[in-house]
């Protein structure tokens, strides 16, 4: 094949992987319904290899794919069968942290958790922080402008990227923002954080970090329903308080986290998990504040803690709920998706009532305070149709989302799975227009060809 | 994650090979705290990966031998299954592949020889302790051979400490609490023999009467974690008629012995004796975890004080979920003060035979062990396990560092009889 042979040109030795375990190993991200097989993986070391790499596939016309930790739930980083897959896994240090400026400037492989572990040293720390920030990449997180449950305050990944350095879809190398957000002339790093990969790789990332908060409090409040957790989500919000993070679990969940990583959660229909940052006299003034409103939400009880071991366990359970929930059912389908956060208590609601309605049992992990919804749909593979009508379940439930005016998808992308969802959002002329900008920029369609917009070659929809 | 298996065509280990690729859900959270994803940052050598490739082996679509390198580089460390939330048996699925799969492989000429003199000499002391002495004087010629071989010279010790064979009973001092049986142990029994009699010692301090029943054999972990079934399943025999049912618990005190005699239910599977097998692993407990369990009657306070860095052995940390005990009972000599090394998750590279078969890898994760515990700036460095102590020892000279290295028992020993300072390094 003529890729293959001009990446034979590149030095590569054996960081150039085509035998088939090595392709297999590859062939699938955090989604594994959607599986294909790359001709090759390269695992670059450098920004030179990454350019290099990505040059042969443009001069060949080979789409390719980047990836990070391949922790993607919407099929991101899932190859293109027969093109080129570009591991960034190696690319991991940490270039340089400037306690002033209060940046870090970083490989496009560095794991989420390493960037708050390198800044702790100089009191700081890297804010968002999906669930999976102990192995995800920096370089996913800016795809997919990840979320977490602190970014309720703090905002989304896009909020701390300042610039960066990224290898257009011919090869090109280009610095996208700079070291402070007073740029001029368009918002490029904003058009680039988000775009799931289709704009090219990102092969360096300048990022802005937060100091740690002098004071922490995490409150674990249990409720007897779902729609009395959320009501009090919307009380404590209306109430001017604004916590750093606001997360629901439901009963399934939490049986899932006690299966798994023991947080020892008070057993509830929905527990409310709250934490608040800040200065000593704010936290304690907004400590006070809280447990009033929460006394008068019909909580069934409360308790707080500043204990950073207690702490961490509480959110141990609360990070680890998502593969938890194997525990449970042999397979299930995490959803994503928003409504607006008056609309939780009615969405919850909802979803209950679908999953009655289908049969299907729907554990519930979210976001509360952004309204983002984590519905994960419970079923068994090795049953006919099983997935069919999960996947039917998980439709619904995001028609529903967009119906009350909310979102397809609040964190995890629209990758390939809900590529087939746009619509509900978009009208043809809004896709067409994506689609031009991204061949503006990407004339081949060979970065991330198939995520997210239909490709030419596949149709004219976009 | 779903796949096309069909377990009942694997035979009796089947719910063992596919429970685990049920239970994953390709999370990733593995990733962090497997030794070879981290020093070789692929995916191929991931527990993720790995099982994605034995699952695509299982299931015909991937050719068996393109698989093999990746998945025989595992370490078998189980760090992954401490790590994972979706509660996958790693360690089942992998034993159980190798087993599978060991009648339909083809090794090269000079590592079938490696393994033969592996699997026909480690397991029985007295043909360790030959080979050791035999082996020494070969070392001469190391460069010349094949390097499977040299590997293996290089990890024969200097010197074999004499060792006076173990009784065949050790009373308890004072009014007896608890009655349990010894497992002597092979490669440990000839390398450090006085492990065994500290165990004795420190058992019976804290009332604690032992036998260390005759007819016992090695545990069998060794062949059992290579694939070897076969070989492991007469040296379980051997311990299932060798051990007396009526004592309290089976002590070992290698982490790697306990962690295999753990498994007998799994390697006996579908034979007759599959549910003596499982019954055995019940009752086989770490002599750390025994001690922690019937109270530790504390040591007499250390006349000087020490830092202690523990070292967490796989097979007892992972693979028997036991890291509290060791550290209670260290703790409960005063004087003494815990420190934690950094990356605590990470395998030293020693792992069975690992270090034999991998040299290279193995000479990493130990060189950075060494190097994690050198900086926690402790004077005695305290581990479970036989092969920590030989690999972590090695690395620690080869960085020019004299530290001292202990098995917990050993500390307890020397606390109670006023003799912990000036161990000698390793
Ligand atoms: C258990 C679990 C919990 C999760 N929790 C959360 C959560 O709380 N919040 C959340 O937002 N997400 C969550 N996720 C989803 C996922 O972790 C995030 O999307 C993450 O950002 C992906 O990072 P990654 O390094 O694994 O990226 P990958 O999966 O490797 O790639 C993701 C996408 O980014 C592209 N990409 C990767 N690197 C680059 C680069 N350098 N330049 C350009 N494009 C690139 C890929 O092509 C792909 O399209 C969770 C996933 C799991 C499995
Ligand atoms: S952590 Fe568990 S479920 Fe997740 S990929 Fe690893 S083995 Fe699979
Ligand atoms: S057993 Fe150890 S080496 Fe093997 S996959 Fe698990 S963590 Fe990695």
């Amino acid at each position: 094949m003529e890729i293959i042979a001009a990446l034979g040109e590149l030095g590569l030795g054996e960081r150039l992987l085509t035998t088939p375990a090595a392709l297999a190993a590859f062939s699938c991200d955090g989604l594994t319904a959607f599986t294909a097989r790359p001709c090759a993986a390269v695992l670059a070391e450098s920004t030179a290899e990454v350019v290099a790499t990505v040059r042969a596939c443009h001069a060949t016309g080979t789409p390719f794919v980047a990836r990070g930790s391949g922790t993607s739930l919407s099929g991101g980083s899932l190859p293109v069968a027969g093109g080129v897959l570009i591991a960034l896994n190696r690319l991991n240090r940490v270039l340089s942290i400037d306690p002033e400026s209060r940046t870090a400037v970083l490989e496009p492989g560095v794991i989420n958790l390493d960037v708050s572990r390198a800044a702790a040293a100089h009191g700081l720390a890297y804010a968002p922080d999906p669930s999976s920030q102990s192995v995800c990449s920096i370089g996913g997180n800016l795809a997919f402008n990840s979320g977490g449950a602190h970014c309720l305050r703090h905002g989304m990944t896009a909020n701390h990227i300042l610039g960066m350095t990224v290898v257009l879809p011919d090869g090109e190398l280009t610095t996208l923002g700079g070291p402070s957000r007073e740029g001029l002339g368009p918002d490029w790093t904003g058009m680039f954080c988000g775009s799931e990969g289709l704009f090219g790789i990102a092969v360096e990332v300048t990022v802005s970090l937060i100091p740690i908060a002098e004071a922490t409090a995490t409150f674990l409040a249990a409720y007897d329903s779902l729609s009395a957790a959320g009501d009090a989500v919307s009380a404590i919000v209306a109430a001017g308080l604004l916590p750093v993070a606001m997360e629901i679990m439901d009963a399934l969940a939490i049986e899932a986290a006690e299966a798994s990583v023991k947080p020892r959660y008070p057993p509830a229909a929905a527990l409310l998990i709250v934490e608040l940052e800040g200065d000593r006299d704010t936290v304690a003034a907004d400590t006070t504040a809280l447990e009033a409103l929460i006394a008068v939400s019909g909580a069934v009880s409360v308790t707080h803690t500043a204990d950073p071991e207690e702490r961490a366990l509480i959110w141990k359970g609360r990070k680890s709920a998502f593969s938890a929930v194997g525990w449970l059912a042999p397979d299930y389908i995490v959803q994503d998706g928003v409504v607006p956060r008056t609309q939780l208590g009615r969405a919850l609601a909802e979803v209950e009532a679908l999953s009655a309605a289908a049969g299907i049992r729907v554990a519930n992990v979210f976001h509360a305070g952004d309204g983002n919804l984590h519905p994960l749909i419970l079923f068994d593979g090795a049953e006919a149709g099983a997935l069919e009508r999960a996947e039917q379940l998980a439709a619904d439930i995001l028609s529903m989302c967009v119906r009350l005016g909310g979102s397809i998808t609040g964190e995890h992308g629209v990758g390939v799975e809900k590529r087939a969802h746009l619509p509900l959002m978009f009208s043809p002329d809004d896709l067409t227009l994506m689609g031009e900008i991204r061949r503006s920029v990407d004339p081949g369609e060979l970065a991330n060809r198939g995520k997210m917009l239909v490709p030419m070659a596949e149709g004219t929809a976009a | 994650m779903r796949h096309t298996i069909a377990t009942d065509t694997l035979g009796p280990r089947g719910p063992a090979l596919t429970a685990p690729i049920d239970a994953c859900v390709h999370c990733g959270f593995c990733l962090p705290s497997c030794p070879t994803y981290v020093t070789l940052g692929e995916e191929m050598d991931s527990p993720r990966g790995r099982i994605l490739l034995m699952k695509e082996v299982l299931e015909g679509t991937l050719e068996l031998d393109s698989a093999l390198p990746y998945l025989d580089n595992c370490l078998g460390c189980q760090a992954c299954e401490t790590a994972c939330p979706s509660g996958v048996h790693y360690g089942e699925l992998i034993t159980g592949f190798r087993a599978h799969v060991e009648p339909v492989r083809r090794r090269p000429a000079a590592a079938r020889l490696q393994r033969r003199l592996l699997l026909e000499t480690l397991p029985f002391p007295r043909r360790f302790a030959l080979a050791a002495r035999l082996g020494r004087p070969a070392r001469a010629l190391a460069e010349r051979l094949p390097s499977p071989l040299a590997a293996m010279l290089a990890l024969i010790p200097d010197r074999l400490p004499p060792a006076a064979p173990l009784p065949a009973r050790m009373p308890a001092q004072g009014p007896r609490r608890a009655r349990v049986a010894l497992l002597a142990g092979c490669a440990q029994q000839v390398l450090d023999p006085d492990i065994n009699w500290a165990a004795l010692r420190v058992l019976a301090a804290n009332g604690i009467e032992t036998v260390i029943p005759p007819g016992q054999a090695c545990c069998g972990a060794l062949a059992m974690h290579t694939g070897a079934s076969e070989r492991a399943r007469p040296l379980a025999r051997a311990n299932l008629a060798a051990f007396p049912t009526d004592v309290d618990a089976i002590i070992t005190t290698a982490a790697g012995c306990g962690s295999g005699m753990r498994e007998y239910g799994l390697l006996l599977a579908g034979e007759p004796d599959a549910e003596a097998g499982a019954a055995l692993a019940e009752r086989v407990c770490d002599v750390a975890t025994f001690l922690d369990r019937v109270g530790l009657i504390a040591p007499p306070p250390l006349p000087e004080p020490i830092t202690v860095a523990y070292h967490d052995a796989c097979h007892l940390a992972h693979a028997q979920r036991e890291r509290t005990a060791p550290r209670r009972l260290l703790g409960a000599i005063d004087g003494l003060t815990l420190v934690e090394p950094a990356e605590w998750e990470l395998c030293c590279g020693s792992a069975g035979t690992y270090n034999v078969e991998h040299p290279e890898l193995a000479r990493r994760l130990g060189a950075r062990k060494a190097a994690n515990l050198r900086a926690t700036g402790a004077e005695l460095i305290v581990t479970a396990n036989i092969g920590c102590l030989t690999q972590i020892g090695l690395h620690l000279r080869e960085a020019g560092v004299e530290m001292a290295l202990l098995h917990t028992v050993q500390v307890l020993d020397r606390a109670y009889a006023h003799a912990l300072k000036g161990a000698p390094p390793r």
